[in-house]
């Protein structure tokens, strides 16, 4: 690949989806930009930023897709599942016990086992949720993974990595050689898609905010940027959840951890993103 | 040091879960059916048991069954692995008294996370 088309692909995915790619990247790139080119029918990847820059249809959207890391599984990580179940679930149900209203936003949703381990766990806590409004809203900038989340079919492989036996037994059928997860947990969720670069106040406020292993791609202001703008979307005594690789620290005052809570973040001071103030600090 | 037993009579199982289990820092042995393995654990539990279904002399649901009844028998986590893979088998192994259940074919990312899931993963590698 050449230069030229390595930075122009270097900035207009930073542009469209926040990815940050240094020149080590360069492999990425071709591996998984080579199969958009074929499927186009593109002769090599300075074709591919011709065709991106005459917006020829559909090839953004594949090239940004393709660039997207959707690893994940079902309650990837547990301890973020464990608190949600035993911390911020008890948590909310006291303070919204006037409301009875509660919800929760995952906010790079992947493939959905994110959001369907979320909605497994409020049915185990269906008793003290009855009468209760829970939404999940399942955000993603992919559509195919979104299809792929709505449909709710899990490969073998899929479902045993995270997934307990007793919730797979409970919660799925089976349908050849794969598995469909109930579809009454799929109801419980609200899959939309969603760059998170784009402004989403449109989703409304959320009590609880996982945001997990996806700042980890971009550069420092977009992270700031992103964590700014949950802040401002979440309820006053809201949570997020982020990776295990990921903080707040040096990047934003409006989230602050929250207690021992590895991963735990709740509002802070609303500020202006603490990447953006520094040099400013730095100068005084 | 905690330590494993693989029960299945295919020495290439026996052989690829052995490679998995050692760099998760757990001791290993194996045997190729049942009523062997029943003897070993007899002799001295194991922490975590890694169960075929179907398997000469005596199979994993009776092994299961038997290892349950015995004296310590409580203590090991089981977690099947088999070609069993209908929902019904699963059912039957986790009320028969099995912790986790792994549909075969795995691979290392499942193990580990089936390890973890029965509290033996990240403690087994700490130790």
């Amino acid at each position: 690949m050449s230069d030229v088309a390595f930075d122009f692909l270097r900035v207009y995915l930073k542009e469209r989806s926040g990815l940050a790619l240094g020149p080590e990247k360069l492999y990425l790139i071709e591996s998984r930009l080579g199969p958009v080119c074929r499927r186009f029918g593109l002769a090599s990847l300075a074709d591919l930023c011709t065709a991106l820059r005459m917006h020829r249809a559909g090839v953004e959207q594949a090239v940004v897709e393709a660039m997207t890391t959707n690893e994940t599984f079902f309650f990837r990580d547990r301890v973020p599942f464990d608190m949600f179940r035993d911390v911020l679930l008890p948590r909310a149900i006291t303070a919204r016990a006037g409301t009875r209203r509660l919800r929760i936003w995952s906010a790079a949703s992947s493939s959905g086992q994110e959001p369907y381990s979320l909605a497994m766990l409020l049915r185990e806590a269906a008793p003290r949720l009855a009468g209760w409004h829970v939404e999940i809203v399942a955000t993603d900038l992919s559509t195919e993974m979104l299809e792929k989340a709505k449909a709710g079919l899990y490969s073998h492989f899929e479902v045993q990595r995270g997934l307990p036996a007793q919730l797979l037994v409970k919660h799925f059928t089976q349908v050849g050689d794969r598995w469909r997860i109930d579809p009454g947990l799929g109801g419980m969720i609200d899959f939309r898609q969603l760059n998170l670069l784009q402004p989403f106040d449109q989703l409304g406020a959320f009590d609880i905010v996982f945001c997990r292993n996806v700042l980890i791609y971009f550069d420092m202001a977009t992270k700031s940027d992103v964590l700014h703008r949950i802040a401002k979307s979440l309820a006053p005594d809201g949570a997020v959840l982020l990776g295990a690789a990921e903080t707040v620290i040096g990047l934003t005052d409006a989230l602050v951890p929250d207690g021992g809570h590895r991963g735990l973040y709740r509002k802070g001071v609303v500020a202006s993103p603490a990447f953006q103030a520094a040099p400013l600090r730095a100068a005084v | 040091m905690r330590t494993a037993l693989i029960v299945d009579d295919s020495a290439v199982i026996r052989k690829v879960a052995r490679r998995i289990l050692e760099t998760a820092n757990l001791q290993v042995s194996d045997a190729e059916d049942g009523e062997t393995a029943l003897a070993l654990c007899m002799a001295e539990m194991p922490d975590v048991i890694l169960l075929d279904w179907t398997m000469p002399k005596m199979d994993g649901y009776e092994f299961l069954k038997a290892l349950r009844a015995s004296p310590g028998g409580g203590q090991p986590k089981v977690l099947f692995c088999t070609t069993e893979n209908d929902v019904g088998a699963i059912a039957r192994a986790l009320h028969g008294g099995a912790d986790e259940y792994i549909m075969k074919p795995f691979d290392r990312d499942i193990l580990m996370t089936k390890l973890e899931q029965v509290g033996l993963g990240r403690e087994a590698h700490a130790a």
